[in-house]
């Protein structure tokens, strides 16, 4: 186990060095330096500014310079408003963005799994029909017409939740539904394969002849079986609603951290985009090792410390 | 019980020749034949397919047939709600709606086709080297592949798009800069399955070179999943374009996508909604049917469904 999550940290920590190195790349490529505007600022003016931020170093240094910084969790300063310094920014709008996400995840997964599990049981029937179209609908529904959709129905035309912002839990409800509906359908269709090939295998069949009643054996004997699948799509679901959250934050004015990505890349504030970049890998890699390890925990078909390493 | 009422010539033996054994009955049918014959019977699927070729003439007549184009701006008309001058109303701009949403429909579909037949080619050629080369050069090929894979597809996408300069080929190319690689593992996947099969050693053999192996046998077999997935890529890419368009990344201006004209109608929906709902119900439509169709070609092309 402990070789396992030692293996594993180093590859993320592999794989965060090549984020950092290219988006470092990719920031140097990008037109336009941090001061260009409208207003061309005096030479003198700039010159010391460049100075002040390092950036007349050669790029050898100012890149050992990025990663010295990113390695005590210092994301520098913000170009376009000089008073914040990138980790401002951030820890003022990730709570925003979790809440949102683990409302959107919690609603992702319970009616997702709901859906799936009720298509499997009533197979080839009235709710299997009608969770099946509600699913293929959800994943050609893309999130930011369905928030558009939710603000018109439910905010303009009956007055019953707020259009937008973030100050109470009846403004959390449109936001969350409009992110969870894709990944939603994924696990309602997820859910409805696994749990019909697990119905029809032959555990089942035994649980049954056994006299064990339909309820012991849909919850007890089959869910738990089918629900695997899912666990394993908990990565992407994390990547969708993180990337969900760009257009839905900015839809509905929500002041997280994926309106602040946004925002800083309508800004060209580019300490702010590597900033928020490398923010969103980390705490991607971080729930993707976190979802392996309970994966090995639920399935024991599966040794996380097993006897190659882990592989 | 049924009387049986059996005659003396019911005894009798049937003639029988060489040629009257060695007939085929029915006709015989191919693995495509037997696909179509599947996806046929599936009436979304059909519904699917009725949908995108009429989009897709439609983004060629929709123009002409309005009488108006999709830059001209008529600012004394703006805002006009759906009439019979102008079926889909006007926008802020005062221009006409259904030409621009047709126009639209050419510029989304271009993106979706053409990314999507990027990957392919890119993916193609990447997963069948890996797969049918193995050893190192798999190690090597699916190693790349898999760092570029770690990072969040939109991310990356969005990156590029703010390095690069905006146009229609510089969002393709951003698109198809990661998104080839879901096509390679498939791919892959498929060649190295296909690998050990019997006829594949048949094949080699009776001396059947490498690369008339992996383009006479092995890509062809592995078809039917390369055509799933390029079904689904297309959907993605419209959605990816929409979803740019959104974060004032998409297409410049004065150009129309479903994505851009989504993005500029939305902060009128409260009273002009029709200039959102429009294209926004083109972008449901047209990925749902390619869903639809990825659906039904999957359960088609599944050899365990065949039925």
């Amino acid at each position: 186990m402990a070789k396992y999550l030692v293996k594993r940290v180093g590859f993320i920590l592999l794989s965060l060095f090549f984020i950092v190195t290219i988006t470092f790349f990719l920031m140097q490529a990008a037109p336009g330096g941090p001061f260009t505007s409208e207003r061309q600022l005096p030479p003198e003016i700039e010159q010391q500014l460049n100075e002040q931020y390092g950036l007349d170093d050669p790029l050898h240094v100012q890149y050992i310079d990025y990663l010295k910084d990113i390695a005590v969790w210092d994301f520098g300063p913000s170009f376009k408003y000089p008073a914040q310094s990138v980790n401002d920014i951030i820890n003022r709008s990730v709570p925003y963005s979790l809440i949102l996400g683990a409302e959107a995840i919690f609603i992702a997964l319970s009616i997702g799994v709901l859906l799936g599990v009720v298509a499997a049981l009533k197979h080839n029937k009235f709710g299997d029909y009608t969770a099946m179209v509600v699913a293929v609908l959800g994943i050609s529904v893309p999130n930011f017409i369905m928030a558009a959709l939710l603000q018109y129905v439910f905010a303009m035309q009956m007055d019953a939740l707020p259009v937008a912002r973030f100050d109470s839990f009846a403004h959390t409800l449109l936001p969350a539904v409009a992110l969870a509906t894709t990944p939603l359908a994924f696990i309602a269709r997820l859910m409805r394969s696994s749990m019909l090939e697990v119905l029809s295998s032959d555990y089942i069949k035994t649980a049954k002849s056994k006299g064990l009643s339909h309820r012991v054996v849909t919850y007890k004997h089959a869910l738990r079986n089918a629900i695997m699948p899912v666990i394993s799509y908990l990565g992407p679901l994390v990547v969708a609603i993180l990337t969900g959250s760009f257009v839905i934050e900015k839809i509905f004015a929500i002041p997280g951290l994926g309106n602040e990505f946004v925002e800083s890349i309508t800004n060209r504030d580019y300490t702010v985009i590597m900033g928020t970049t490398v923010f969103f890998s980390v705490l991607l890699l971080i729930s993707i090792l976190i979802v392996d390890l309970i994966y090995g925990l639920i399935d024991p078909r599966i040794k996380v410390a097993g006897k190659g390493g882990g592989k | 019980m049924a009387q049986l009422n059996l005659k003396q010539s019911d005894f009798e033996p049937i003639e029988y020749s060489e040629v009257e054994a060695e007939k085929i009955a029915r006709e015989s049918t191919s693995f495509w034949k037997d696909a179509w014959r599947r996806f046929k019977k599936n009436k979304l699927a059909l519904f699917g397919v009725a949908v995108i070729i009429l989009l897709g003439i439609m983004s060629f007549l929709g123009g002409p047939i309005s009488g108006y184009n999709y830059y001209s701006n008529d600012l004394i008309n703006s805002n006009q709600p759906p009439s019979g001058e102008h079926w889909f109303g006007t926008d802020q701009l005062g221009r006409d709606i259904f030409a621009r949403t047709w126009y639209g429909a050419k510029i989304s579909l271009f993106i979706g086709l053409a990314a999507a037949f990027l990957d392919l080619i890119i993916g193609v050629i990447w997963g069948a080297a890996a797969g049918f080369f193995g050893g190192k050069v798999d190690e090597y090929m699916m190693r790349i592949a898999d760092i570029l894979y770690g990072l969040p597809y939109l991310l990356v996408v969005i990156l590029l798009m703010v390095v690069m300069p905006q146009g229609l080929w510089t969002m393709i190319l951003a698109m198809v800069i990661t998104g080839w690689i879901n096509m390679a593992r498939i791919v892959r996947g498929q060649v190295m399955q296909l690998r050990t099969e019997e006829y594949v050693m048949a094949a080699q053999s009776l001396g059947v070179g490498k690369g008339k192996l992996l383009f006479r046998h092995l890509i062809p077999n592995s078809m039917g999943p390369i055509l799933v997935t390029l079904t689904l890529t297309i959907p993605n890419a419209i959605f990816t374009e929409a979803f740019l368009s959104y974060l004032g990344l998409g297409v410049p201006a004065p150009f129309a996508s479903w994505g851009t004209m989504s993005d500029a109608a939305l902060p009128y929906l409260q009273y002009q909604p029709y200039q959102l709902f429009f294209p926004s119900f083109f972008i449901v439509l047209t990925m749902l049917a390619f869903n639809v169709i990825g659906d039904g070609m999957r359960d088609a092309l599944d050899p365990k469904e065949r039925n």
